[in-house]
């Protein structure tokens, strides 16, 4: 705690109480009053963040920024929240999301746009609840609730088959999610009666036990991340979210799932997670190499961009299971990373989107020649998420990488075809979209991006290229506690 | 001095910003003046480092640290010594001869200012690279001259050859840094480390270390990381099999297949073995490697530039023989001999280029030597800056690639690790072929009657001073740039740099027979490769001025062996049907049939519609008429009776 200040509390329920202001602005007569309420209400969201990261102690490994308030006394259910060095960072990029998608609806969200904008709030506060909380029934609360926006942002604001795909989003990520529930009122018998995260992690707990908890923490996160073969929603709700929602899809709701292992499997349930780690590294392999080669062959551009970021994602999980330094840290900046260019991909086929009203490759070709400054951004961030180095895209997989080939050459081998493949099916669909003569009448009328979208992408190629050239900010804060996190996973909890 | 080191990078990249973010805004002529003030000022640097280093001062530190992890520190930081002194300025400058010489062949361009930003960008990615003292920022540069080299060859976006190209030369160059990349990923594993100076350090202790890749099989952890490197190599410098994305290039703007793909970037393969030669000296395996490699690569990538009738791509195909002689070189430990035969074809190979260029905008854009001929008349500073750089490539004594070729091929004649015979018989068969295609297009261009059309011949004139006044400075280091033979290779230029084992002598025994610069000449008179030389001139002056019929008799005597040297032994073919192909029926059959069928279809999709088909199972039994319902409870009744009563 900052001063004594619950600057904690304030990230967490600024947003939400902006977005509740947002609604009362009602139907779509007020709603330039509920954008613009909603971009300054996300900005301070961000603003006030800042000292989260200027005030952190890089130095320990202790929860900071702490609060603690009894919620309910007879469970021993507290409102108890905290930051380390794993969660810091998660809130920031959660923080620096918000103004930007609030800001990518802005034109394109004509019909209750206050319910539009006032959902990105809520959903912004309540992730930010999930990555500080330290009482399990909190951070579940917390978990199941930032389901809601985003199931009613893809079914109501989505595309034709919209219902569908908010469904199968709402029914994966929920029936994964319960077994995380019968785990915690496990753990809560067997600490006697605690709900306090950080006892789990002192708690001696069998193997069969924990392989038991570890495979429904896994439902839970895998689902979330997500891990082959229980990927399959992600396309679907991607392609029928408007841009804001696949942009926080990817950006944040997909990392606290890695969060989920990073908090509960590593440390709670450190024996199964080593006995496990195996098929943890084959399905994250797989991830990277047989997601890399499905989105290869891909029609739609954001569907492209969701397989893209499964295989993304592979490489966290694979970093977690390295147990190695290299590889959590790797997998983190990979988090970081995936947020600013997943979300900088979808923004570029939102524009095109806006525009053509199209993400068929096949609808496009040559805009190049109508949009320059366009094509220049989404160059770069093409360039990003095929991991060039000076892009942070390059840092995570680099660390990863190194991380792997120290468990087994073949696991740094697999992995690093990702050079090949993301180059492959990113700058592929690149030269089909962007690069040719005009290709239809269509394209012939483009506009080149307008000024709003021109500080959304200036704003992502900054961070894209500041975390590429720059890394040593970001670990630097996290590495004390993943230092702690590693020493205390190598210790048997049998 | 640091602060210059930092200038040499900064000052293109500033000039690539200025360009590429404001060109609209300050004009054309505003982005080549800063352009290219900014490249002069990191020539003039480069030229004063230089200085610094011959008098003995050599710098190793870093910049800023990138991040830290684990308890390992990856940092940006400058190695200053004769190697990357020696490549600064000859990137540097031949780098500002083709700023001055593209503001005369891109004039009018839509694109100017962008293809300004873009090679400043070069610039300064192609310096991170020489002037690393570590590995992660070697593939920093590496990766970034990649981009650029990508950016340069689709320039021209809306042909759809340049934007096949420029996609095929990335994933190609992806390939090989693939390998690299994972080469670096052991030798951090194993050395602990990325900085060249340490890690070098304790490579003589890994020597003999040996690891399992595939259970049952010993590999020395040298070999294999050696080998993973060299096939980063392979692909940036366009080695045999990963060489096929370098012709392609050519779909670029000639100002940059002159710098990029001749005289600098595709040369950055043979400076990084030059740089690792303390791990790969200890490693006979991966020489011989390199060796084959370089031998294959030097005389079949020869043989079809003589078929060819591209202007540039004779030069491109040349260029691939000629990074072949360098490849062999590294192969034979002759590093020293390599790095000068680097230099003298970038100045050599950039004439060439950038004289193609030239006749080129004479001709309006026609690349077809057979619809040139005569040009000698109207460009007589273009033909004669030419000349010398053919008298060079084809190794004619006194010219620079007289001196560094000899040395490759002497170097490997004493080479005595295995396949060094192979390569032996490439490089001086080679020198005949060159001799020939290169000559060869000097007569197809400048000699014999005009073939092209009435309008393009009256319209011929020799190109304006900006185009050939880098040719005219390229010129003078490809005359004089050998004749400082003496110390770089043989003397101790190179001595604190480039690591020799004793027991691979190639440059130490070619040492001592060196007599100096004339007689190297002398005795060249006596060797083979001197003859084959002026045969090859010879037989090309003969079939293209004297007897202009034979060619096109050979042609049809030889049917199938031109086809398959036109065809370029048929390996795109090969290629685009098995890696491209076959990923991508792969590729399909992944995804309609693993993940749509199987995954989505039977597990998620199939699971709602076994709990829908339960659903409408049970529903039946909840009809709702009263007349079901007392049906039922009469058979139950029944039932529990007859249970009942037995």
């Amino acid at each position: 705690m900052l001063f004594g200040f619950p600057l904690l509390s304030l990230i967490i329920w600024l947003p939400i109480l902006v977005g509740i202001t947002v609604l009362a602005t009602g139907n779509d007569r007020n709603a330039q009053l509920a954008r613009w309420i909603a971009l300054a209400g996300s900005i301070l969201g961000f603003l006030v963040a800042i000292p989260l990261y200027t005030g952190f102690d890089p130095a320990t490994s202790a929860m900071q920024f702490v609060e603690n308030r009894t919620w309910f006394e007879r469970f021993n259910v507290y409102y108890h929240i905290g930051v380390d060095g794993i969660s810091m960072p998660l809130i920031l990029l959660n923080c620096f999301t918000t103004p930007l998608v609030i800001m990518a609806g802005w034109q394109v969200i004509q019909e209750r746009v206050s319910q539009y904008m006032g959902a990105f709030l809520i959903m912004s506060g309540i992730v930010n609840g999930v990555f500080a909380s330290m009482d399990a029934v909190l951070f579940y609360v917390f978990w199941e609730a930032s389901l809601i926006p985003m199931f009613l942002i893809i079914g109501i604001w989505g595309g034709p088959n919209r219902v569908y795909a908010a469904i199968k989003f709402f029914l994966y990520t929920l029936l994964g999610s319960l077994l995380m529930l019968v785990a915690f009122i496990y753990l809560y018998q067997s600490s006697g009666g605690s709900f306090f995260i950080a006892d789990y992690h002192q708690l001696p707990i069998p193997l069969n036990a924990q392989i038991l908890i570890f495979i429904a923490f896994l439902l839970a996160f895998a689902v979330k991340v997500p891990m082959w073969p229980v990927h399959t929603w992600l396309p679907d709700a991607h392609v029928e979210a408007p841009t804001g929602g696949s942009v926080v899809l990817a950006a944040i709701m997909l990392k606290l799932g890695g969060y989920g292992f990073l908090r509960f499997s590593l440390p709670i349930v450190p024996d199964a997670s080593h006995y496990l780690a195996d098929m943890m590294i084959v399905l994250s392999l797989i991830a990277v190499v047989y997601i890399g080669l499905v989105a290869l062959m891909q029609t739609d551009m954001k569907k492209l961009i969701a397989y893209s970021s499964v295989a993304h994602m592979g490489f966290v999980t694979l970093g977690f299971f390295l147990f190695n330094a290299y590889g959590i840290e790797g997998a983190m900046v990979q988090m970081i990373s995936h947020g600013f260019i997943s979300g900088a991909m979808f923004l570029c086929v939102g524009v095109l989107y806006d525009r053509l009203h199209s993400r068929q490759i096949s609808d496009y070709g040559g805009v190049v020649n109508k949009m320059p400054a366009f094509a220049a951004f989404f160059m770069l961030f093409a360039m990003a998420n095929a991991g060039l180095p000076g892009t942070s895209g390059f840092v995570g997989e680099f660390m990863v990488i190194m991380g792997a080939v120290k468990v087994n050459f073949w696991y740094a081998f697999l992995a690093a075809t990702t050079l090949i493949f993301g180059a492959a099916y990113t700058l592929w669909m690149y030269k089909r979209v962007i690069f040719g003569a005009v290709a239809s009448p269509a394209v012939e009328r483009l506009q080149d991006i307008s000024r709003r979208e021109f500080v959304l992408l200036a704003i992502l190629a900054l961070a894209v290229i500041w975390l590429g050239v720059y890394p040593f900010p970001l670990t630097d804060v996290m590495h004390v506690t993943v230092d702690n996190l590693l020493e205390h996973v190598g210790n048997s909890k049998l | 001095m640091q602060t210059l080191y930092l200038l040499v990078p900064i000052a293109p990249l500033i000039g690539a910003i200025v360009a590429g973010l404001f060109g609209r805004n300050i004009g054309t002529v505003w982005s080549h003046r800063v352009t290219i003030s900014l490249v002069f000022v990191s020539f003039i640097a480069s030229l004063i480092i230089f200085w610094d280093v011959l008098n003995g001062n050599i710098f190793n530190g870093t910049v800023y640290t990138w991040l830290v992890t684990g308890n390992t520190s990856f940092e940006i930081g400058f190695l200053i010594d004769q190697l990357s002194a020696t490549m600064m300025v000859v990137v540097s400058l031949v780098s500002l001869m083709v700023h001055i010489y593209t503001i005369g062949y891109m004039q009018g361009d839509p694109g100017y200012q962008r293809f300004f930003s873009y090679i400043s960008l070069f610039t300064f990615s192609m310096m991170m690279l020489v002037m690393s003292n570590n590995f992660l920022q070697l593939f920093f540069g590496w990766e970034a001259v990649g981009l650029v080299s990508y950016l340069l060859i689709g320039f021209w976006y809306t042909r759809p050859t340049a934007i096949y190209a420029n996609l095929k030369a990335f994933l190609v160059n992806r390939v090989g840094d693939f390998g690299f990349l994972l080469g670096i990923a052991l030798v951090l594993m194993h050395f602990g480390t990325l900085d060249y100076a340490m890690v070098f350090e304790q490579a003589p202790e890994m020597a003999e270390k040996t690891v399992e890749l595939i259970p049952g099989t010993s590999w020395l952890i040298i070999t294999v990381i050696c080998i993973l490197l060299f096939i980063g190599a392979m692909g940036k410098s366009a080695q045999f099999p990963l060489h096929v994305w370098l012709p392609d290039s050519m779909e670029g703007p000639t100002p940059i297949s002159a710098l990029i793909h001749a005289a600098t970037m595709v040369t950055a393969g043979i400076f990084m073995v030059a740089r690792m030669s303390p791990l790969f000296e200890l490693s006979d395996v991966a020489l011989s490697t390199v060796l084959v490699v370089g031998g294959i690569t030097t005389l079949f990538m020869a043989l079809v530039a003589v078929v060819q009738n591209d202007i540039k791509r004779v030069v491109a195909y040349s260029t691939l023989s000629q990074l072949g002689y360098m490849t062999v070189a590294l192969g034979a430990s002759a590093y020293s001999a390599a790095i000068f035969h680097l230099m003298t074809h970038a100045f050599f190979k950039a004439v060439l280029f950038l004289g193609a260029g030239s006749v080129i905008i004479a001709m309006h854009h026609e690349q077809n030597m057979e619809k040139m001929g005569g040009l000698k008349r109207y460009m007589p500073i273009t033909y004669w800056t030419m000349f010398i750089a053919a008298l060079a490539s084809a190794g004619v004594p006194g010219f620079s690639g007289f001196f560094s070729k000899d040395a490759i091929i002497e170097a490997v004649a004493f080479a005595n690790i295995p396949f060094a015979g192979f390569a032996y018989f490439c490089v001086l068969a080679t020198v005949f072929v060159t001799a020939l295609y290169t000559f060869r297009l000097l007569f197809m261009t400048f000699h014999g009657k005009p073939r092209m059309d009435e309008h393009t011949r009256s319209h011929l004139h020799e190109s304006p001073w900006v185009v050939t006044l880098p040719l005219i400075i390229l010129a003078i280091p490809t005359i004089g740039a050998g004749w400082f033979i003496g110390p770089i290779v043989f003397g101790d230029y190179f001595k604190d740099v480039i690591y020799v084992l004793p027991e691979h002598p190639a440059i130490e025994k070619l040492g001592a027979e060196f007599t100096g610069i004339g007689g190297m000449m002398v005795h060249a008179l006596s060797t083979a490769p001197f003859w084959l030389s002026l045969a090859g001139i010879l037989t090309a002056w003969y079939l293209y001025t004297i007897r202009t019929d034979i060619p096109g008799k050979i042609k049809a005597a030889c049917g199938p062996i031109y086809t398959v040297l036109d065809k370029k032994y048929y390996i795109d073919e090969l290629y685009s049907w098995l890696f491209a192909g076959g990923t991508r029926a792969v590729s399909t059959g992944l995804w309609k049939f693993g993940d749509m069928k199987i995954i989505d279809g039977l597990i998620v999709n199939g699971s709602a519609k076994l709990v829908a088909w339960i659903a409408t199972l049970v529903r039946r039994f909840q009809t709702g008429y009263i007349y079901h319902y007392a049906f039922t409870m009469i058979v139950g009744i029944f039932a529990i009776l007859t249970f009942w009563l037995y």
